[in-house]
């Protein structure tokens, strides 16, 4: 039973899930090609927001302008929340520069939380600043894939953003959440605009008394929490109604809606490798891709496992505790043992960012596994941009193995020169660059340094996986760092919060946009190219040879470089002694 | 019958080939001749100058990075409070220096090479005298012995293009230049090696001559098409020295990938330093003593960078670039840009010239078949009569042939016995382009013609004879098993057809194969009509073919391939080959050409070998397979140097962390030395690799890319774990460990 638990379980929601994602495939190729013919009042709006064919310079220009647009009035909306109206428990306003974070954050499809939902923000905001913003941004890195799929596979233009916007909104993600959230809502997952409960405790003074000597009643927050929770998995989004996330049993109920929440985040992941395989017509290409990413997820996953599930939790070593279930801080038990490390790997592998257990409490090495999934950010990865990461990979990849053949280097017919070069260079090295910079400042200085709950190799990881997650548009949190500020008027606001505000804001923002325009300027530019055939002199890219170049060059070129930084947080953390510093 | 049969190579080819290939092998001579070496030593000094350095972003870093060592370890001895011991300190400096000489030699090295190689052919142009004709009208009458040129003798260095000048036999031809009058046989030896001489003629496609060239015999007047110093051999000669080197676009994207590769790693390193001093402060508070790592240590970090970044691949490059056009010059193929080589590379079509190419240049007799009541004897004696003088490769080989059977066959009495065979008095009657027949008018008053089938009906049906039934039959069944058919007249008589056919070169079929492995699609050229073709093409094994080729349809063919999205290569001589040349994407002008070829190709061929292209394209992916490999292998190092580095940076504040050190090294210091020795020395052991380029397997991408992956990706993962270790040891036994 434990085994079926710890090992069966993960492997047997991973081929639902491909089974799943097959079909769900040929319908978002049928969607994003435009085959289907929607009703009358439909196919009025679609001729209303279909401005004409794009070349990649006006797409892109229309998805920044959407997003600038996104941006303010998320920055209204949360500014305004006072005043808004449906705001029940009289929340306030957040500080200045948790909105801008905030704004950004659920712009970018991160979800970085630097607020809690059920202490910070009114119902207005979950639905109009954070739902809302859940199914544009998710909608946006996939706008942004289907463009550069077009692009690659030689049509003349790019589509139209507004029109794949409202597709991919109007016949992909409403149907698809509406059928979870009924699903939740079963489940358990409430639904409901009134304010939160107030229960009177069983045990009485079991909150405390007031002045007076009554018993305080227990207040329960709620909301209308079924209406994010769906699409906040299957948009990899992974902002939580409640701050507890996915561990909390209103937004995760029980071990069932836990499987649900897995399914939710990898299908869309999955579907899109083998959906651009569909509108490019090469299956073969997008499976060995599909393989290539998929081997690399269950590597992450079975190492989290391994070491966390498996393994005793070393700060307990030597205490009178039975450690034969593996790890067991910081996690939820109802969603089974291994739930925790493989929702962890899970999750930032597929840049969802959504948490079922507490990150900072695996054990340090499987630490590694959400670490090294918002590293490599192309392991199945965020909506659309997980697999734009991982063509800007395959770029490189092509690069150098295809120069070993003795060719210019090609990538479907065309071929890969400086440009192209350039622009894929820029855009994969953002990722890095923007977690070194930011946690070399922070933590050499106090903004970081005092900022964390652990100092030492463990403080390290917190700041670390921070920035990771901003520049992965992941979301998730390892915690332990002070970067709430809270409400605008709150008295005692953690002190470098605001600095954390604002860079993470600063790394999401760029991490998100500069990975999505570059390989649209590259997409493109390999489309104005003349195809070359194919020859027996011709690199295939649909092979197992070339999966291993893939695999190296993501090794070599995406994790090596994170190396130094491993060794420093998790790998000094697990062979040192515990807990040093103090 | 086989309509094609293959023989071996003529004694005389064979020895040209001989010739050819002593030379080359007596040019290249070793990798690092000791003259070289010095020439490149010294030259690897002179390049430490930032603004050359500047140029290779890889080696700029480094030689930023040394300076910065430099620096600290002045300052240390100076009495600087650092991490570091002096003594690794210097040690550091010397290795972080040679890494950059390492690089500089490899360069200059190459360059030296090209040099000298350019030395060679630039012996060909010294200072000659020249004839200049001043007078010299150039439509008019080229009359030799009655003219008013007035020759000026002058310097060939006081030339432009446009001169004309007269050279006679004995003289060097001053410069490059196109034949107007007169027929010359010339001694091209000095610049493509062959012994024969070869006939240049004014009109038509051999009128090219090459300055620093040699008239042997008859004199020729040659209008001078580049100014002394601007020919095509000094251009390219420049090209090979590197002094007009311009880098390729595949050298500038892999230049870029490796300048954003070395930008990220000094992010990597750069802020390790505020990591490692955040590790000295908290370790500092858990022990409470103060603790210092390497981690902090500048040059430690310099040292980390330079190991990371790719100097392995940023060092060789430009020998690379180099080494590719010098290989194309060994080759005898002087290419006017490294784009030129690279393209090649990627070419997808080969146009091929059936003859000289696919086929031996003439036709051979194989089959007489005799009409009426002539017996194959009479027709072939009556063939070989008519053949006597004629001093074609044809005509003889008809004369070859009636000998084979004579002796073959001597009881047959048809075959005559007369050991003279052209009888005294019998007139010869030539080949002319109008009357495409030759022949012999006996002393008998017989007339023998043999010539082209239509030419000879004329002339049997003027002499007022009557065809034999059947004989454009017999003629057309010559023709399309991919034969000549020629006939044969004995006055108003046809005596039969002589069957000429194509003669494959020997193992063409096989360099076909190969070249289908390799991605590469064959054309035949011919003039020939489509029937004929069809069935060389069947036994040559090329995969298409143009038949009766003009100018206009070889340009219409490359179009239409380049439209397809396809590279084409082609080689060509002639004026009329001049706008395919310019339109192939590779164009090889055979030396032997015109002017006005060379100028449209961008590679000369000066051994003028039409199979000359294919050598080409293997330069061409030679070039791309050893930057790919070399990238590839730098990059794969990174693994070990990691292992190494990383543990022993942070020995002085996290020493558990020597469990990821699988090397077990001996101690931090060493082992930093170590990784960083190993970077500098791989840099000299991977020139020669270099330099001569990663063999090209004609296997398949899919193999290849195996096969090179499997060498130089695993090769470059394990290759340093195995040199630091043995460095390390190797340390440690010289007490140079610390």
């Amino acid at each position: 039973m434990l085994q079926f638990q710890v090992w069966t379980l993960p492997v047997l929601i991973l081929t639902a899930t491909t089974a799943l994602a097959i079909p769900l495939s040929r319908y978002l190729a049928w969607i994003m090609d435009g085959h289907f013919a929607p009703p009358k009042p439909l196919t009025w709006i679609e001729q209303r927001l279909d401005t004409g064919a794009q070349n990649w310079k006006q797409y892109a220009v229309s998805l920044l302008l959407f997003n600038t647009v996104m941006f303010v009035f998320g920055f209204v909306v949360l500014t305004l929340q006072p005043v808004f109206g449906l705001n029940p428990d009289g929340k306030g306003m957040l500080a200045p520069t948790t909105i801008f974070n905030s704004a950004i954050s659920f712009l970018t499809n991160t979800n970085l939380q630097h607020y809690s939902g059920e202490q910070h923000l009114s119902y207005a905001s979950q639905i109009f600043f954070v739902c809302w913003n859940m199914f544009v941004s998710a909608s946006v890195g996939f706008c942004a894939l289907a463009a550069i799929v077009r692009a690659l596979r030689g049509d003349a233009r790019m589509g139209n953003f507004y029109l794949d916007m409202w597709r991919v909104v109007a016949y992909i993600f409403v149907p698809a959440a509406l059928v979870m959230g009924i699903l939740l809502l079963a489940d358990g997952v409430p639904m409901t605009l009134h304010g939160g409960a107030s229960a009177t405790t069983v045990e009485p003074g079991g909150m405390g008394s007031n002045d007076a000597g009554q018993s305080q009643p227990q207040q329960i927050a709620r909301g209308p929490v079924a209406a994010i929770i769906p699409i906040k998995h299957l948009g990899t989004n992974g902002g939580g109604f409640f701050g507890a996330n996915s561990a909390h049993p209103f937004e995760n109920p029980s071990a069932w809606s836990n499987m649900l929440t897995v399914v939710n985040y990898c299908l869309f992941p999955f579907a899109l490798v083998l959906m651009f395989g569909r509108m490019l017509k090469k299956m073969r290409h997008a499976w060995m891709i599909f393989g290539v990413m998929m081997s690399i997820f269950l590597a992450m996953t079975g190492w989290a496992i391994y070491w966390d599930t498996l393994q005793p939790n070393p700060g307990l070593a030597g205490l009178p505790v039975d450690q034969h279930l593996g790890n067991l801080e910081g996690k939820e038990l109802r969603f089974g043992t291994s739930a925790g490390a493989a929702f962890a790997a899970g999750t930032t592998a597929i840049t969802c960012g959504s948490v079922n257990c507490a990150h900072d409490s695996l054990n340090p090495l499987a630490g590694i596994t959400p670490l090294a999934g918002m590293w490599l950010n192309c392991v199945f990865g965020g909506k659309g941009v997980g697999l734009i990461n991982m063509l800007l990979y395959l770029i490189i990849g092509v690069f150098i193995a295809g120069l070993m053949v003795g060719r210019t280097p090609e990538y479907l017919g065309k071929k890969v020169e400086a440009r192209e070069m350039k622009l894929a260079m820029l855009a994969l090295l953002v990722h890095p660059i923007l977690i070194l910079m930011p946690t070399g400042l922070f933590i050499a200085s106090d903004w970081g340094a005092k900022a964390t709950n652990n100092p030492g190799a463990h403080g390290f990881t917190e700041v670390l996986y921070e920035f990771s997650s901003a520049s992965a548009n992941n979301g998730s949190g390892f915690e332990g760092l002070g970067d709430t500020y809270g409400n605008n008027d709150n008295p005692n606001p953690a002190p470098y919060s605001p600095n954390w505000d604002i860079a993470t804001g600063l790394v999401m923002l760029f991490s998100r946009f500069i990975p999505i325009v570059a390989p649209m300027a590259l997409a493109a530019s390999l489309a104005a190219k003349k195809p070359t055939p194919f020859t027996v002199g011709t690199m295939r890219t649909d092979t197992l040879t070339f999966g291993l170049v893939l695999l190296g060059t993501i090794i070599m070129v995406g994790a090596l470089l994170f190396l130094p930084v491993a060794a420093l947080g998790p790998i000094a953390e697990h062979l040192g002694p515990t807990p040093f510093g103090g | 019958m086989a309509n094609t049969f293959i023989i071996e190579p003529q004694s005389g080819e064979q020895l040209a080939q001989d010739l050819k290939l002593g030379r080359r092998a007596s040019r290249s001579g070793g990798l690092f001749q000791p003259e070289l070496l010095k020439a490149a030593l010294g030259q690897s000094v002179l390049m430490l100058r930032p603004d050359v350095q500047w140029k290779n972003p890889v080696m700029f870093v480094v030689e930023i990075g040394t300076v910065l060592t430099l620096i600290y370890t002045v300052a240390k001895a100076a009495g600087y409070e650092s991490a570091a011991s002096l003594n690794y300190l210097v040690a550091l400096d010397v290795w972080l220096v040679l890494t950059l000489l390492f690089s500089n030699f490899a360069s200059a090295l190459a360059e030296a090479r090209g040099k000298a190689q350019a030395e060679s052919l630039r012996k060909t142009r010294q200072e000659t005298p020249a004839q200049l004709l001043r007078n010299y009208r150039k439509n008019g009458p080229a009359d030799f012995e009655h003219n008013d040129w007035r020759p000026e003798w002058t310097d060939s260095s006081r030339l432009q293009a446009g001169d004309v000048v007269l050279v006679e036999a004995g003289h060097v031809i001053p410069s490059d230049g196109e034949i107007v009058a007169g027929v010359a046989s010339i001694d091209e030896s000095a610049i493509t090696g062959e012994s024969a001489p070869v006939i240049r003629e004014a009109g038509g496609d051999r009128s090219g001559v090459t300055g620093g060239t040699r008239v042997l015999s008859d004199r020729i007047v040659v209008e001078i098409t580049a100014a002394a110093g601007s020919t095509f051999l000094d251009r390219m000669i420049a090209l090979v020295e590197g002094a007009s080197r311009q880098r390729t676009p595949n050298e500038i994207a892999l230049t870029l990938v490796l300048a954003a590769f070395t930008f990220v790693f000094l992010m990597v390193t750069a802020t390790l330093w505020p990591m490692a001093s955040y590790v000295e402060h908290y370790m500092t508070g858990f022990n409470g003593t103060p603790v210092r790592s390497l981690g902090t240590d500048v040059p430690t970090l310099v040292a980390l960078l330079v190991c990371l970044i790719p100097t392995t691949i940023g060092a060789l490059l430009a020998a690379i670039g180099i080494a590719g056009m010098d290989r194309a010059l060994r080759a005898n193929v002087l290419a006017k840009s490294g784009k030129a080589v690279e393209v090649a590379g990627d070419v997808d079509t080969l146009l091929l010239d059936k003859t000289g190419t696919i086929t031996l240049g003439n036709r051979h007799a194989t089959q007489f078949v005799p009409f009426g009541n002539y017996s194959p004897g009479q027709l072939a004696y009556l063939a070989a009569l008519a053949s006597g003088e004629d001093e074609t490769p044809e005509g003889k080989s008809i004369v070859d042939l009636y000998r084979q059977l004579r002796t073959s066959q001597a009881a047959d009495g048809d075959y005559g016995n007369a050991t003279v065979l052209v009888p005294p008095g019998a007139k010869f009657i030539p080949f002319t382009a109008q009357s495409r027949m030759s022949g012999v008018d006996l002393p008998n008053e017989k007339a023998l013609r043999k010539g082209a089938p239509d030419a000879v009906i004329k002339y049997v049906d003027q002499k007022g004879g009557a065809l034999p039934s059947g004989l454009k039959a017999r003629i057309n069944s010559v023709a399309s098993k991919g034969a000549t058919p020629l006939l044969v007249a004995e006055g108003s008589d046809v005596a039969g057809i002589v069957v000429l056919e194509d003669v494959l070169k020997p193992g063409i079929a096989d360099r076909f194969q190969r070249l289908r492995q390799m991605g590469l699609r064959t054309v035949m050229i011919t003039g020939d009509n489509p029937l004929t073709a069809a069935a060389i093409a069947k036994d040559a094994g090329v995969d298409d073919f143009l038949a009766e080729a003009t100018p206009e349809a070889k340009l219409a063919y490359i179009r239409k391939e380049q439209a397809e999205g396809k590279l084409v290569a082609m080689m060509g001589d002639g004026t009329n080959d001049a706008p395919a040349l310019a339109q192939a994407d590779v164009g090889v002008a055979m030396n032997s050409g015109t002017q006005a070829a060379k100028e449209a190709g961008n590679m000369v061929d000066l051994d003028s070998d039409p199979t000359k292209l294919i050598e080409t394209v293997e330069i061409g992916k030679q070039l791309l397979m050893t930057r790919g490999a070399l990238t590839t292998f730098s990059i794969a190092n990174d693994v070990a140097k990691y292992f190494a580095i990383v543990p022993a940076m942070f020995a002085g504040t996290l020493p558990w962390l020597k469990t990821v050190d699988v090397m077990n090294l001996h101690s931090p210091t060493s082992a930093i030395l170590s990784a960083v020795i190993f970077n500098a020395l791989i840099i000299p052991l991977l020139i020669p690799i270099a330099l001569k380029g990663v063999k090209y397997r004609p296997i398949g991408a899919d193999a290849l890319l195996r096969r090179n992956l499997l060498i130089w990706g695993l090769g470059g993962v394990v290759t340093p774990f195995v040199g630091i270790k043995l460095i390390d040891i190797a340390m440690v036994a010289l007490h140079l460990a610390v």
